[in-house]
């Protein structure tokens, strides 16, 4: 059976569309959960691993963190750990059919900005 | 010309019935992680420059060690979801599509696995 090609709404990112808070804030939702997933997950594995392997295997978890690449890393997974969380509860008030608005959304958008910071400046300030 | 009729082409290849489940489960396990991840940033903060000693005891008191638990089922399961949609929504090769969507599912339990049997060592002393 042939099917119809039927016209497609164009891909979001692209010359279509004028870059938005809301749109680039959901993309950034999904980029900051697969970090978190590829990178944020698997060094709470290996923190884990570590302490349950013994100090000698801490001590190479504790070097690595303390290496700039592993300050790097931490920065950055704290940082989308906050941002996604913050976003997430978002996200989840809207599901609810609440603050759909486009005034709402732009409001609760800078919230959750204003909180990524707050929330990752006090967390880095402790474990840098 | 195919004699699959479009119907039978609509029920092989559309709607698999799991849409409302993965939809409802993803939600689910975000609501749970807003406390478990609060929880997270707790330990983080109270074991941020520990030894090795302080950190081993932390994981091993019961209360904290089944809060890991549960952080890290929760934490791998909505990871395996959200991936999943990842790859639904931005990979259109079929073939490449089916080999990321089960690395996807065998990391997250791998990630299960892993966690819960080291927190396991460490609460019950072995």
């Amino acid at each position: 059976m042939k099917t119809k090609q039927r016209p497609l709404s164009p891909f979001m990112i692209g010359p279509y569309y004028k870059p938005q808070m809301t749109s680039l804030m959901s993309i950034t939702h999904r980029a900051s959960g697969v970090f978190l997933s590829i990178i944020g997950a698997p060094l709470l594995l290996w923190w884990l691993i570590a302490v349950a392997s013994g100090p000698q295997a801490y001590a190479v978890l504790t070097g690595f963190l303390g290496s700039l690449i592993g300050q790097l890393l931490l920065i950055a997974t704290i940082v989308c750990l906050s941002f996604h969380l913050i976003n997430g509860v978002r996200h989840l008030v809207w599901d609810t059919g609440r603050a759909l608005d486009i005034k709402t959304a732009y409001t609760a958008g800078w919230l959750v900005l204003i909180g990524t910071v707050l929330l990752s400046a006090i967390v880095l300030g402790v474990l840098l | 010309m195919s004699m699959v009729n479009p119907l039978a082409k609509a029920r092989g290849l559309g709607s698999a019935k799991s849409g409302v489940h993965h939809w409802y489960a993803q939600r689910a396990s975000a609501l749970l992680l807003i406390v478990l991840i609060g929880w997270l940033i707790y330990a983080m903060i109270t074991l941020a420059g520990a030894d090795h000693g302080t950190a081993s005891s932390f994981i091993a008191q019961p209360t904290n060690a089944a809060f890991l638990i549960l952080l890290i089922v929760a934490l791998f399961y909505h990871a395996m979801l959200g991936l999943q949609v990842v790859i639904e929504d931005y990979v259109h090769n079929q073939v490449l599509e089916v080999i990321l969507y089960f690395l996807t599912r065998a990391g997250g339990y791998l990630g299960m696995a892993l966690g819960i049997i080291h927190v396991l060592k460490l609460a019950l002393g072995a």
